[in-house]
């Protein structure tokens, strides 16, 4: 096994108490409690001076933000503005993209996400991640979720019971229950995605990243996969992308608005503002947030 | 909004005039015709061969041809094929063993961690350029690295040139069914924590597999019609001989070469029914093959 990243992080005893322990640190109603010191914010990620880079060309920078647990943060703004450069920033997914290096700290529970000593395979066990485009390997639906627990070495016996769990947390089970040995590439979009969903929740990560995922959707699957966020979000802590500034403002606490910038004729992403959604969408205090949210531009 | 005060176009009727007229019509039907025509064209050789093949072959083509001794005597009537067959089985079996793992692990190398190294550039280069390499420089090739040292000429030699002319192909189709894996498929093994050696044997190889084994196939078809690498490797017997490692051996191929051209009318009769021999067997090992795709495709989908 990897290096252990946190304190923070709990290492769960077995399966089914982990899926269906009750949220440990929210207060049973988060909404009617005032906001928490900023202090005594849970903070997953610290994002300081965050510059992103393809083979040498800035995508992104001067990003700085928090994102806190078991909240859902969104990220919007125009196409190229790189937020999903920095989404994928948080679970190491640049590792795999040739060229493209991370400056600035980033900050897991405290830790160094870059840190030398830093696996990424266990950052990404810790940091699931939903794509834009369902996902599901060409295998049975049994076997894309019950896929990440294998990896950890999760045995035949309580896989099931696992599998089970993570489909109904992703409120697919009903759906597919009589039919787990067939084939994912049968379902739905918007089945697969959800599918996606319980993949990612199957390995019990921390934080659950996702990069516009009811882009590919209807209404009716993006209503769905809204309520389960919400459902979701006792548990986990969620960072979302999106296009749709309706879902950022229905979905989520916190909402960073990025923009892209053209300087000496390139084109970089800058985070403009960062706050509560509330007051993303009623009051902002940049007035480039102000033309976006109301539709002036982007 | 400002609504424009531009005036609407104009809107011809849609039957309008040049769209279905006597000469787009005539230039559909000609090329409709050329079409036709070079498929016809194309297939006149290939049922021509495989009918003759059939006709000539199949006057001597039996159970005793495929089971019998080739005579000694080359102006005999009669005798059969069965230590070509057996021959071709060990060294086309022998070549695949050697080239198909290789190559395969070569084309994953070079689609999956290689990629735009220097290494990679230098190894896909050379790879296409032994594809191009005729197949009797191979033989000539191992007769100087393996047959002059070992003062032996060996089923296994044949199978080192047969291996030798399989490996880029298969090097090639790996890498190309491995490039058709989509990249969100391993994206999504790795946001799972998945290491990469698990994600290329997990998720992308079996995506890719059907691809792969047609590609291994088509080597595997290919060296078996083979007969200039066996030249000078396998030497001559009219025994049938299972060890590859020691002993004289023969195939198919090299049996319809030797027979063809000799003068004498049971050695002719004896190339055509060698030739019959060769097409049943690498038919069947391509039905073969295609039926394990299928079943195979199908358990990875789980059935739809």
């Amino acid at each position: 096994m990897g290096v252990v990243m946190s304190e923070a992080t709990t290492t769960p005893a077995t399966v089914g108490d982990v899926l269906t322990r009750p949220p440990a640190d929210v207060p049973e109603d988060a909404d009617a409690t005032p906001e928490p010191d900023p202090e005594q914010r849970d903070v997953v990620f610290e994002l300081r001076n965050v510059e992103i880079s393809y083979s040498g060309v800035t995508a992104v920078r001067d990003v700085n933000l928090d994102v806190v647990a078991h909240q859902i943060t969104a990220f919007i703004g125009p196409s190229g503005c790189g937020k999903t450069t920095v989404l994928r920033s948080l679970n190491r997914m640049h590792d795999i993209t040739p060229g493209a290096a991370v400056r600035g700290s980033i900050t897991y529970h405290g830790e160094d996400l870059y840190g030398p000593k830093v696996d990424a395979a266990e950052v990404r066990r810790r940091i699931g991640m939903v794509f834009q485009k369902p996902n599901p390997f060409p295998k049975s639906i049994h076997d894309n979720v019950a896929y990440g627990p294998r990896i950890n070495g999760q045995r035949r016996g309580d896989l099931d019971d696992l599998v089970q769990q993570a489909l109904e947390r992703a409120a697919l089970w009903d759906e597919v229950k009589d039919k787990l040995k067939k084939s994912a590439l049968g379902l739905s979009g918007g089945q697969q995605q959800r599918l996606c969903i319980a993949r990612a929740i199957a390995v019990q990560p921390d934080v659950i990243l996702m990069d516009e995922p009811c882009s590919a959707l209807d209404p009716i699957a993006t209503a769905r996969i809204e309520d389960l966020m919400e459902e979701l979000k006792n548990q986990y802590t969620i960072v979302i992308v999106t296009h749709n500034m309706q879902q950022a403002a229905r979905v989520s606490d916190r909402t960073a608005f990025f923009t892209a910038e053209v300087t000496d004729g390139q084109r970089v992403g800058k985070l403009v503002e960062f706050d509560d959604t509330e007051r993303i969408f009623t009051q902002p205090s940049d007035p480039r947030t102000e033309g976006y949210i109301t539709g002036r531009f982007g | 909004m400002t609504v424009s005060t531009l005036s609407p176009p104009a809107r011809p009727s849609i039957a309008g005039p040049g769209r279905t007229t006597g000469g787009r019509r005539f230039r559909n039907a000609l090329a409709t015709l050329l079409i036709v025509a070079a498929v016809v064209t194309a297939m006149i050789p290939l049922i021509w061969v495989v009918v003759f093949v059939v006709q000539k072959g199949g006057e001597v083509f039996s159970w005793h041809f495929l089971t019998s001794d080739i005579p000694i005597i080359s102006q005999s009537l009669g005798g059969g094929m069965w230590p070509a067959i057996v021959g071709t089985l060990v060294i086309t079996g022998g070549a695949t063993l050697m080239a198909v793992p290789l190559g395969v692990l070569g084309g994953i190398y070079l689609n999956e961690y290689g990629q735009k190294s220097h290494f990679a550039r230098v190894i896909r280069f050379l790879s296409e350029v032994m594809t191009g390499v005729p197949s009797i420089v191979m033989g000539l090739f191992v007769y100087t690295i393996w047959v002059l040292r070992f003062k032996e000429q060996t089923g296994f030699a044949g199978a080192l040139a047969l291996a030798c002319l399989m490996l880029p192909v298969v090097i090639r189709t790996t890498e190309e069914m491995l490039r058709l894996v989509p990249s969100e498929l391993r994206e999504g093994s790795y946001a799972l924590g998945s290491r990469k050696v698990r994600t290329i044997r997990t998720v992308v190889l079996p995506e890719a597999a059907p691809g792969i084994v047609s590609g291994a196939l088509l080597a595997v078809a290919r060296a078996a019609g083979e007969t200039a690498p066996l030249l000078f490797t396998i030497g001559i017997v009219t025994k049938p001989n299972w060890n590859l490692f020691e002993g004289s051996n023969t195939a198919l191929s090299a049996q319809i070469f030797r027979n063809a051209s000799s003068p004498f009318v049971g050695a002719q009769a004896r190339a055509y029914g060698a030739a019959l021999t060769l097409i049943v067997i690498v038919f069947l090992f391509t039905a073969l093959a295609r039926v394990f795709t299928v079943l195979y495709s199908r358990r990875v989908a789980g059935g739809m």
